[in-house]
């Protein structure tokens, strides 16, 4: 928690109204064939959606927002190495098959 | 001591003992982040090998119970971030009230994660349990649908199991509330335990998309 700022009430219905929305909205769009728009579309909507909540909760409910740069970059390297664990990962077993 | 809040050791201000104390609980997280990663990982390879099976075996988990699921959990974070601030405000009956809602919510979620591993025993959706798809299902599909219930259990067991340890956490946090031991002065546990809460609801956040809404049209 970083020098007293404490985070309102209001403010965290806010955050919790909107996360409502988007879980009501991840549901519709799963219900829609995005897919034959474009390849994969519904799983990039459903997680970009899903990043968007999660988001929420690091920077209000869990005061990312409002925390020193240090544990920032803590929260920031996690995410980074996941995304080198995903990436790397999924472009060694996709370019192994020769089909 | 570091049991009442007050400055020791080797900590200069009160405001470096806290932003300490979070950014330990932030370090764990991240090791969290690699616990769950690896099954994420799992998760993507397979899925993007077998997309129809995935597909098809996601079907028959119900969609309502996950949806639902969902905005318990989201709601327990809501009552656990009002509890960190009901600690902050010096209030201690909303304090113990908001922790209690966020137990009582974790439990309802517990309850109907168990409605949803019951349906699937009944279904013989149970890796290595008389597993059987569906009547008439071949060697070849029982094999690879097997695969995405492995992940389901593996992934909503694994969140499941950090939810009752939330749980247990959360009855400590009630009792040593009721205590009166958090302050204004000092609130470090609700804090932190509700980083740990708060992260295990954004490991839901992720599954439910994955695990619940493949191609539902």
């Amino acid at each position: 928690m970083s020098e007293h700022h404490i985070v309102s009430p209001k403010l965290y219905l806010l955050i919790f109204g909107t996360l409502m929305v988007c879980t009501i909205l991840t549901v519709f769009a799963a219900e829609v064939d995005l897919n034959q728009y474009f390849s994969g579309l519904n799983v990039i909507v459903a997680l970009t959606i899903a990043v968007f909540k999660a988001s929420l909760v690091v920077l209000f409910f869990m005061h990312g927002k409002y925390s020193p740069k240090r544990t920032q970059l803590v929260i920031i390297a996690s995410v980074f190495w996941l995304a080198i664990m995903l990436f790397m990962t999924m472009s060694d077993y996709s370019t192994r098959l020769w089909r | 001591m570091h049991r009442t809040g007050e400055l020791f050791g080797q900590y200069k201000t009160l405001e470096q003992q806290r932003e300490t104390a979070s950014l330990g609980m932030w370090i764990f997280l991240s090791t969290e982040v690699l616990f769950f990663g690896g099954l994420f990982m799992t998760y993507t390879l397979n899925r993007s090998t077998y997309p129809d099976i995935f597909s098809e075996a996601s079907k028959t988990i119900r969609l309502s119970w996950g949806a639902i699921n969902t905005v318990v959990l989201i709601a327990s974070s809501l009552t656990m971030a009002m509890s960190v601030w009901a600690s902050q405000a010096g209030r201690k009956k909303a304090l113990i009230w908001f922790l209690v809602a966020t137990l009582v919510l974790g439990t309802v979620f517990l309850g109907i994660k168990s409605i949803e591993y019951h349906d699937k025993y009944v279904e013989h959706h149970i890796p290595g349990w008389n597993f059987n798809f569906e009547p008439g299902a071949d060697a070849a599909t029982n094999a690879h649908t097997q695969l995405f219930f492995s992940l389901y259990f593996g992934m909503t067991g694994l969140h499941a199991l950090h939810m009752i340890v939330g749980a247990g956490l959360l009855i400590w946090l009630i009792r040593e509330s009721a205590k009166g031991r958090f302050t204004p002065e000092y609130n470090t546990p609700v804090e932190n335990i509700g980083l740990y809460w708060h992260f295990v609801d954004i490991v839901w956040i992720f599954l439910f998309p994955l695990l619940y809404l493949i191609d539902r049209h």
